[in-house]
């Protein structure tokens, strides 16, 4: 039996890395190959069923008038606005989800888990529906087509990610842990600074994860609220698409905007699977 | 040095979590606070360490106004029934925090850790996490935080409770150890347990606590002996002291129809009328010519039996000092150890105790 679980787990275990990884060969593949070759019907193999070439790429950093659309300027953009939205709302959504976790608030009706709810009821409506007021806000405080308008309508739409996963991660932690250190001398800043905040870092991270994914694949505000001065990488590469769609490049800016997403996940993922802090608090 | 609680209620809700409560707890001596579960223990644990805010009454210290100090300036230390540490750092750091905190030179930090470490016998273990060790020993580095400190007052709430038989027991004797050490260091020890073999083991002051109310405080022996209460006599023992209502007539004590002795000696003087019968589980014996009992329930504990026992609306429970299984429904002959009766008022106030 056991030999029997051990094949099958694997079994499906390949089976699933096939599907998650052929997308990525596909697009690998179709990145190197020129209009006939995608339109010729399917080859995969490099030299022996097509002519690999490099014009996918080089489309890609390209200035426009050389009928480029050079992203290295929209890709710094993009991890700017994201890194430090990603960043505010972890900051302040830490805070707040503390709070929540541990004091009691009250105004009429309105408690704890009201406020929480209202934090997570941010995500509940449709982008649409907040594409107007957002243009108009941005619009009369001069922030259109700025980072920084771009950072704060960021925030708004990951803070109640990390106070969603926060307020859940604290009220994990049990209330003795802060308790013992107001007992052993710390105040009630102290004691978060010094003792709930080092114990902390697998929620945050977990958080800063969902937040960097959100912020980085947002298309619709970044569409919406900028037009020429900045660009976020994928407004950038929609604009690829002409009247012929350019299978290659899209593909080479596709795996390039999927790259640091990767590269985070695995970061934090070495940090998790460690486990020396998720499981410490029990 | 004396800590005074006066009159100190707390009710966040309906209920009374702390009803009117007023102690004196002198320095260099050991208060075990014996009660249920929920029965305001923790509460007023937490109170005393200032992690909650009475409704009304106050607490002095040493002619300071406790209140009015904040929980991290009043130099108390607290030990919880979980293993509560500081989960990011090693042991050597866990028991050093509250002395940084304090801001004390380093080499003296070292050398109070390594005394606080030598008496829970933790040496060899400092720079291991604290996930790496096991529950006994997560408990040991809490208590060697709270010994450090050398507070002045030092809370134990339940500290054992979490731990497994075997190792609660060893525990336990150290615990009786430092804590005869550590009344040179004059220190209030006040230690929560439901446990009332605890208790008396650990031989202090007891104070028996029951819906946030002070029910009887005194010696071990006094508590144990002359329980105030039919309700202090379930509580002070376990299993809980067998509480049956009966009629004294005529010279004879009846529980019901059919279980019914004849008044000893020494309770002769006691007026005809209606009482609370208090008999010890361990004062009931097996007796081919007593009474017939039902055996409801009967479960084995070390090397003695539990036998729950019940006549028509009678119900007891008694301590069999031998291992023996009993099958449900089985009639089993018992009979009481008439010198060791207690007898309680309908109301519950101790009426006549063997020891008096």
């Amino acid at each position: 039996m056991p030999r029997l679980y051990t094949f099958l787990k694997y079994f499906f275990v390949v089976l699933w890395a096939c599907f998650v990884i052929a997308p990525f060969l596909w697009a690998i593949s179709t990145s190197f190959k020129d209009f006939n070759s995608v339109t010729g019907g399917a080859t995969y193999i490099p030299w022996l069923q097509f002519e690999p070439t490099l014009d996918g790429w080089s489309v890609l950093f390209k200035p426009g008038s050389q009928g480029g659309i050079n992203i290295i300027g929209p890709y710094f953009n993009s991890i700017f606005v994201t890194l430090t939205a990603s960043l505010i709302s972890i900051v302040l959504g830490t805070l707040a989800a503390y709070a929540l976790s541990r004091y009691t608030f009250k105004a009429g009706i309105v408690k704890n888990n009201d406020i929480t709810f209202f934090f997570i009821s941010q995500r509940i409506m449709p982008p649409v529906v907040l594409s107007i007021p957002f243009f108009i806000f941005l619009s009369s405080l001069g922030l259109l087509d700025s980072l920084a308008g771009l950072i704060l309508v960021y925030i708004v739409l990951l803070m109640p990610i990390a106070v969603w996963i926060m307020v859940d991660f604290f009220n994990r932690v049990p209330r003795e842990i802060d308790e013992t250190a107001l007992i052993d001398g710390c105040n009630p800043f102290q004691a978060f600074f010094k003792v709930v905040l080092p114990n902390s870092v697998p929620g945050m991270l977990v958080a800063g994860l969902f937040c960097i994914i959100f912020g980085w694949i947002d298309f619709f505000f970044a569409f919406i609220l900028t037009f020429t001065k900045v660009q976020l990488l994928p407004v950038k590469i929609v604009a690829l698409n002409s009247s012929i769609t350019p299978w290659w490049s899209l593909s080479a800016a596709a795996l390039v905007s999927v790259a640091p997403l990767i590269i985070v996940a695995f970061i934090v993922e070495r940090y998790l699977s460690k486990g020396n802090l998720s499981g410490a608090l029990k | 040095m004396s800590l005074m609680l006066n009159h100190i209620s707390f009710k966040p809700t309906e209920e009374y979590h702390l009803n009117d409560i007023s102690l004196r707890f002198e320095s260099g001596k050991m208060y075990t606070i014996l009660g249920r579960t929920l029965s305001g223990k923790t509460t007023l644990l937490k109170t005393i360490a200032g992690l909650q805010t009475p409704d009304s009454g106050s607490i002095n210290f040493d002619d300071t106004d406790f209140l009015s100090i904040p929980v991290w300036k009043r130099n108390v230390a607290m030990v919880y029934q979980q293993f509560i540490n500081y989960p990011h750092l090693n042991v050597r750091d866990n028991i050093a925090f509250p002395l940084k905190q304090r801001k004390m030179d380093e080499n003296l930090i070292e050398s109070e850790v390594k005394e606080a470490m030598e008496k829970v016998g933790l040496i060899g273990f400092e720079s291991r996490k604290i996930q790496e060790l096991s529950g006994g020993q997560q408990q040991r580095v809490a208590l060697a935080r709270s010994l450090a400190k050398k507070a002045k007052i030092l809370l134990l709430d339940e500290p054992l409770v979490n731990l497994d038989y075997k190792l609660r027991e060893g525990l336990r004797e150290e615990f009786k150890k430092l804590f005869n050490v550590s009344d040179e260091s004059n220190s209030i020890l006040i230690y929560a347990s439901t446990d009332p073999l605890e208790a008396m083991q650990l031989n202090g002051n007891i104070i028996v606590i029951d819906e946030g109310k002070i029910l009887q405080s005194g010696t071990a022996k006094d508590v144990f002996e002359n329980p105030a209460t039919a309700k202090v006599a379930e509580i002070t023992n376990d299993p809980a002291m067998n509480i049956n209502k009966c009629l004294i007539q005529d010279n004879s004590l009846i529980m019901n129809d059919s279980v019914q002795i004849q008044i000893p000696d020494q309770l002769k003087s006691i007026p005809n009328g209606k009482y609370l019968v208090g008999i010890r589980a361990t004062d009931i014996y097996l007796d081919d010519q007593g009474f017939a009992f039902d055996v409801e329930i009967s479960e084995i504990s070390g090397s003695e039996t539990f036998l729950h026992l019940r006549n028509n609306n009678l119900k007891c429970v008694a301590t069999i000092e031998e291992v023996k299984t009993y099958n449900t429904n089985e009639v089993v002959k018992i009979n009481f150890d008439k010198s060791k009766i207690y007898l309680f008022e309908e109301s519950g106030e101790l009426q006549h105790s063997p020891y008096q």
